[in-house]
Order: C-alpha cells, then sequence, then structure tokens
C-alpha cells in the first residue's frame, strides 16, 4: 500500500503538469482584455501599457514558466513562512501570483473566501452525509416501506430540482412570509459569543438546507442502493444462522461491505466543497470561493481564474487517490502490491 | 400424514410434524413445502434428496426461520427441538438455537462468508454471542475448530480473509463456524454442490469422522443420491414440497418403492455401465407449486400413473417394516392382495 501510495503520488505530477498547461494555455487563448473593465476613455497606448505591465508582452512559454514557477516554489515557500515565522531567502522581491483586478496575492484572496464557503458548503456536506447514511440504511432494510417510498419521494425532489428554483424557493417561504432566517448571508459576521453562534447558525441554515438537499438526494439513492446489493448476500444468511442479531447482521456486517462504494464516493466529492457552490452562494450572497472564481471570470482576471481552476485540479488527484487508497484498506479482496 | 415408522430406541433431537411453507409472490402464492414430517435422532445422519425445487432447502430453512418473511410464511406444522417448538420461540431465544444449537452450513462456500471480516473473526462471533467467551478463549476455541476441520496452521489462518481460502478450505470453515458451539443438530444444504469432486469427497469424509467424533444429528440435503449412499442412516426422498418416500438407506437402494425414487436411481451412470448407453433423465418438468398438492404432484412425470393418482394425494404410509411411501402404486414382487383389490 505505502509504495502503491508513492507510486501514485509520483504519476499524479506529469498529470497535474498536463493539466495545469491545458488550463493555462485555454484560458489564455480565451478571448477578453484584463483592461476591459477600466474606463472607456483611458487611450488605447495607456491600456497597452497596462497590459504590459500585467506581464502580457512576455511570450506565452516565459508566462506559462514564471506562473509555473510561482504557484510550485514562490506560494509553498510563502506559506512555510507564515506558518513557521521564518524567512526563506529574499522573500520580499520573491514574485507572487497576483490578481490583475485586486493586485492582492491570488492566495491571499483564497484564504480570506475559504472560511465562509467551508462553513456553508463544508457544514451542507456534513449534514447529507449525517442524513443521507441512516435514511439509506433504513430504506434499503425497510425496502418499499412507508419511509423508503416517502425517502425516495423527496430524494426525487432533490435530484429534480436545481439550487437557482430550491434556492428563491427556500427564500420566499423562509425570509419573506415566515420571517425566520435572512435571505442574505452576512460575511463580516464574527462568532464572538453564544449570541453571534446563534446568529451564524440561523444564517446558515437556508443556504445549507439548500444544498444539503442536494448532497441527501445523492447520497441516499447510492447508500440505499449499495445496502440492497448486500442485503440478500448468502454471507448475511450466513450470520443470521450463526444467531447474530439483527443490528449485527445489518450494521456490521452489511454496513461493513455497504460502505465501501459510499466512503468512495464521499471522497471523490470533498473537491467541490472547496469548489464552493458558485449559484448557492450567489443566491444568498455567500462571499465564498464559488463567487470569488465568478467574479475573476467576469473581470477576465486571468491569474485568480488559473490558479483556483489548477488549485481544484490538484484537489481531485489528490482526492482521486485518497479514494482508491479507502478503498484498498476498507476492502481486503483489494491489494495495490 | 402418519408420523415416520422407522423404530428405535433413542428419542428424536429434532422432530418435524406437518411443516407447510408457502411464498407470496406477485404470481400468486407458491406452496413450497406442503406437510413435512421427519425426526433426527443424536448421532444419525439423513439424507434428503430431490430434485431443485423439491422443498429440501426452504424445509430445513423454514425450520430455523432462516427464510425472508415476506415473501415466505410459515403456515403450519411443528419442529420440536428437544420438546421446544422452534415455530413458535421468541426471536430472541430463536437467535441461541441458531448457530447454537442447530449449526448450518450452505451450498455456495464462495459467497457464503463475509468478504471483508477475518475468518478468525467470523469463527468467534457465535462463540462470544452464544457462549459468552472472552475474546481469548473464543480465539483458543477457533484454533481448536480449525484444526477439527483438518485446515493446516490454523493460528495463522484466522488472520486471513476468506478470499485467501480455496473453495474446498472455505467450505472447512464454514463447517467450523456451523459446529462452533456443539450444535445438537447440523444442517448441510448442499454442501458439497459447488466443489468439486475430490474436494467432494474429502468433505464427506470430513463429515464421517466428525459425526463419529461430536455425536451430533446430520441433515444432509443433496440432489446426488450416490452422496447419500456413502454417509447417510436414513434417506427422505422429496418431491413438490412433500416426502414420497422414507427408509433406511440400504432398504432405499434395495427395494425403492416411489416411481420417482426408482426413476431418480435408473438417472445414476454405473460404473461398470458400457460407455455407449445415454445418461437417463426423468422426463418432464418439476411441478410448479401454484396451489397445494390434491393430486399426486409426480402424477404428470409417472410411468405408474392412473387414475386415483390423479384424484388423491397418496399419504405416506408404512408399506413394508421401516418404509415409508407415498404412493398407490407399489413395484410388482411387494403387492399385497389387499393392495390390488383397492386398484382393481
Amino acid at each position: 500500500m505505502f509504495r502503491y501510495t508513492i507510486r501514485r503520488l509520483l504519476f499524479a505530477i506529469p498529470t497535474l503538469l498536463v493539466i495545469s498547461f491545458i488550463i493555462f494555455a485555454l484560458l489564455d487563448l480565451a478571448p477578453g482584455d484584463p483592461t476591459s473593465q477600466l474606463p472607456i476613455n483611458i487611450p488605447a497606448e495607456v491600456r497597452q501599457k497596462i497590459r504590459e505591465a500585467l506581464g502580457l508582452g512576455e511570450p506565452f512559454y516565459v508566462r506559462y514558466g514564471l506562473w509555473m514557477q510561482q504557484f510550485f516554489v514562490n506560494e509553498p515557500l510563502n506559506i512555510l513562512e507564515q506558518w513557521f515565522g521564518v524567512t526563506i531567502g529574499d522573500s520580499e522581491n520573491r514574485l507572487r501570483v497576483l490578481s490583475w483586478s485586486t493586485r492582492s496575492p491570488v492566495v491571499d484572496l483564497i484564504v480570506e473566501r475559504m472560511p465562509q464557503t467551508l462553513w456553508v458548503v463544508g457544514m451542507a456536506y456534513v449534514v447529507g452525509i449525517a442524513i443521507a447514511l441512516p435514511v439509506g440504511v433504513i430504506s434499503a432494510y425497510r425496502q418499499y416501506s412507508i419511509f423508503d417510498q416517502a425517502g425516495t419521494f423527496i430524494t426525487m425532489i432533490g435530484f429534480s430540482i436545481p439550487p437557482f428554483f430550491s434556492g428563491v424557493l427556500v427564500i420566499v417561504i423562509f425570509s419573506v412570509n415566515l420571517g425566520w432566517f435572512p435571505s442574505i448571508y452576512d460575511t463580516t459576521h464574527v462568532v464572538t459569543d453564544w449570541d453571534s453562534f446563534l446568529k451564524q447558525i440561523n444564517q446558515m441554515i437556508l443556504p445549507v438546507m439548500v444544498l444539503a438537499l442536494q448532497i441527501t438526494a445523492q447520497l441516499t439513492r447510492f447508500m440505499r442502493a449499495s445496502m440492497l446489493d448486500n442485503l440478500n448476500q448468502d454471507y448475511v444468511r450466513t450470520a443470521r444462522a450463526k444467531g447474530m442479531s439483527e443490528q449485527a447482521v445489518v450494521l456490521l456486517h452489511v454496513l461493513r461491505n455497504s460502505m465501501i462504494p459510499v466512503i468512495t464516493v464521499i471522497a471523490l466529492a470533498v473537491p467541490s466543497i472547496f469548489g464552493g457552490a458558485i449559484i448557492t452562494e450567489q443566491i444568498f450572497k455567500v462571499n465564498g470561493i464559488g463567487a470569488l472564481l465568478i467574479g475573476g471570470i467576469e473581470a477576465g482576471d486571468l491569474p485568480l481564474v488559473q490558479t483556483l481552476t489548477f488549485i481544484f485540479a490538484v484537489l481531485i488527484v489528490l482526492f482521486n487517490l485518497v479514494a482508491d487508497i479507502l478503498y484498498g484498506i476498507l476492502d481486503p479482496r483489494i491489494r495495490y502490491d | 400424514m402418519d408420523a415416520p415408522a422407522i423404530t428405535d430406541s433413542k428419542a428424536p433431537v429434532l422432530e418435524v410434524q406437518g411443516l407447510r411453507t408457502v411464498f407470496h409472490t406477485s404470481e400468486g402464492m407458491i406452496h413450497a413445502v406442503n406437510g413435512v414430517s421427519f425426526y433426527l435422532r443424536a448421532g444419525e445422519l439423513v439424507g434428503v434428496v430431490g430434485e431443485s425445487g423439491s422443498g429440501k432447502s426452504v424445509t430445513m430453512m423454514s425450520l430455523m426461520k432462516l427464510l425472508p418473511e415476506p415473501p415466505a410464511e410459515i403456515v403450519g406444522g411443528s419442529a420440536l427441538l428437544e420438546g421446544r417448538d422452534l415455530l413458535r420461540l421468541e426471536p430472541s431465544a430463536l437467535r441461541h438455537v441458531r448457530g447454537g444449537e442447530i449449526g448450518f452450513v450452505f451450498q455456495d462456500p464462495m459467497t457464503s462468508l463475509n468478504p471483508v471480516f477475518t475468518i478468525g473473526y467470523q469463527l468467534t462471533e457465535p462463540l462470544r454471542e452464544h457462549l459468552g467467551m472472552s475474546r481469548s478463549e473464543a480465539r483458543a476455541r477457533a484454533i481448536d475448530l480449525l484444526s477439527l476441520v483438518g485446515i493446516p496452521t490454523p493460528e495463522e489462518r484466522l488472520n486471513d480473509f476468506p478470499h485467501q481460502f480455496s473453495g474446498g478450505m472455505r467450505q472447512r470453515v464454514m463447517i467450523a463456524i456451523a459446529l462452533a458451539c456443539d450444535p445438537k443438530v447440523l444442517i448441510a444444504d448442499e454442501p458439497t454442490t459447488a466443489l468439486d469432486v475430490t474436494i467432494q469427497a474429502q468433505i464427506l469424509e470430513l463429515v464421517k469422522s466428525l459425526r463419529q467424533e461430536l455425536g451430533m444429528g446430520i441433515v444432509w440435503i443433496t440432489h446426488d443420491l450416490g452422496v447419500v449412499a456413502g454417509i447417510a442412516d436414513r434417506v427422505m426422498v422429496m418431491y413438490g414440497g412433500l416426502v414420497v418416500e422414507h427408509a433406511r438407506v440400504s432398504e432405499l437402494y434395495a427395494r425403492p418403492m416411489h416411481p420417482y425414487t426408482r426413476a431418480l436411481l435408473e438417472t445414476l451412470p454405473s460404473l461398470d455401465g458400457t460407455r455407449s448407453d445415454r445418461l437417463r433423465s426423468i422426463a418432464g418438468q418439476p411441478p410448479h407449486m401454484t396451489q397445494a398438492p390434491s393430486a399426486c404432484p409426480f402424477a404428470p412425470r409417472c410411468t405408474h400413473v392412473h387414475d386415483r393418482c390423479l384424484a388423491e394425494n397418496p399419504p405416506l404410509v408404512e408399506a413394508a417394516p421401516g418404509h415409508d411411501v407415498a404412493c398407490w402404486w407399489r413395484p410388482p414382487e411387494q403387492v399385497s392382495e389387499s393392495e390390488v383389490n383397492a386398484d382393481a
């Protein structure tokens, strides 16, 4: 397993290099101009100077090489310096990936936006898993019962209603008509005591509800199907014939087998938490990663979009590896070495 | 239906009376077991023979309520294990019968073990559940059990997973699990069907020796009359969810009475038969049991069928000493005067 992990990590390097090149090249080829949002009365030669100041005068391979150096060398060094409070080399003049539109380092922007996204999207993921797993288990164990039918109905709704509809719907119901929760997520809110914590929970409920509905719907169906696959297996009959309690049969023998594909799916979807929920963040004005990405795209802020996209790619490659390793740990039949 | 009539001084450890099991399916009710009665004494091995769908497995699984309900439903009868009716036990009491007093070995050892738990875990589970053993006691007993069923280096193999065992070895593990709590009855549901012939012979030898060593009653379900001849004391032939013939094994092979048993025996290839002989088969299909049999279920395939067979289901009666058969017809050499008159 260890050797397999090392091999996979080494294999990830060329994969990520290819991905980084494709991302950089695609976005570079895309039409758009970083000065297009500047006032229209700026003369053409000034615009050209601005472009050159942003580094656009250099040829493609130079810009790509510099970006790679900034991403893989400069930014990690910077993070190390911040964590350990040391100075490595010439940190004053080290070039960082700078956002064109805000002129601040992209990594700082991400660090600033990440908490909002993790609070809302991460919480929705946790809530979704916490609901989906038990509901899936019970639905499968009591297949075609009223509980199962109701669960199927609700998950179908979760599957088929997109967040741009359900988000507006819950705002109309819970904010406008009932007035229970705010429709806008206050990003500046700081949790200091019990009351401010309650306010934070209060403003998280609606976006979390919308996202959790989607996540729960998909995961419940998956959990249920995986349980059903295993409930009719011969080893379940063996466990019953050994005189094990129903609880041990279902929650130990069946669940242990059913969780193998489910945990893999959960791990594979973790990068999407960091990716944020673009639409839901827009609806509830959550100032998270999704909002940052959309803003960057609208402003033609290539370094921001390239870096964010590449971070997602790194996370996806990483969590694919995590899922494979988890699979090997959970299923003794799988041996990678 | 009369109680089977082989007499012996020992009281039966398991006695089943008039067991009836149905399945509720979308195409209606399937009558899988239609009043089966049998008994099993300690140290005795009873073979249960019949085609697929004759109700052998369903009968045995009904005893321990191992069939999922629904679709299955046990609609009648009793199954006394040393006087306690298994069909009317509380779920918690039934749990301790399963694995504790009755061990069950299933047909396919490749799928009957849980792939994600070690053999040691699966083997110690019933020991800790029923005998309240500690982890270390159960482990010691598990090692004994694995060597009992002939698995080499049991200490090491306890930590292995099922996929690290061959089919024959897995079936030995299944037998060890079934024997874990010293059951009074072992039910083996076609335990060698999924194994190749040499492994089958090894498993049969193992069961023979274990039976002498441990003295439990064994029910051996199979569709292979050759297997039964080698190991059983008595044989029960089942057809259409009914026991159609029951006798000591030597008696049954010497004087089969039911046309179905006779046909089954004729399908066996003999070692001294000539090569050019085609394998014999019984024409027709086993009955689709959408209703409880009101006529003899074998009648459509029987070579000796006559009017009475279609009107009335023959009861299981003692036709010769220690030999029960459910048929209106008698083989020629055994026809008695009264039966000739009845048929006429």
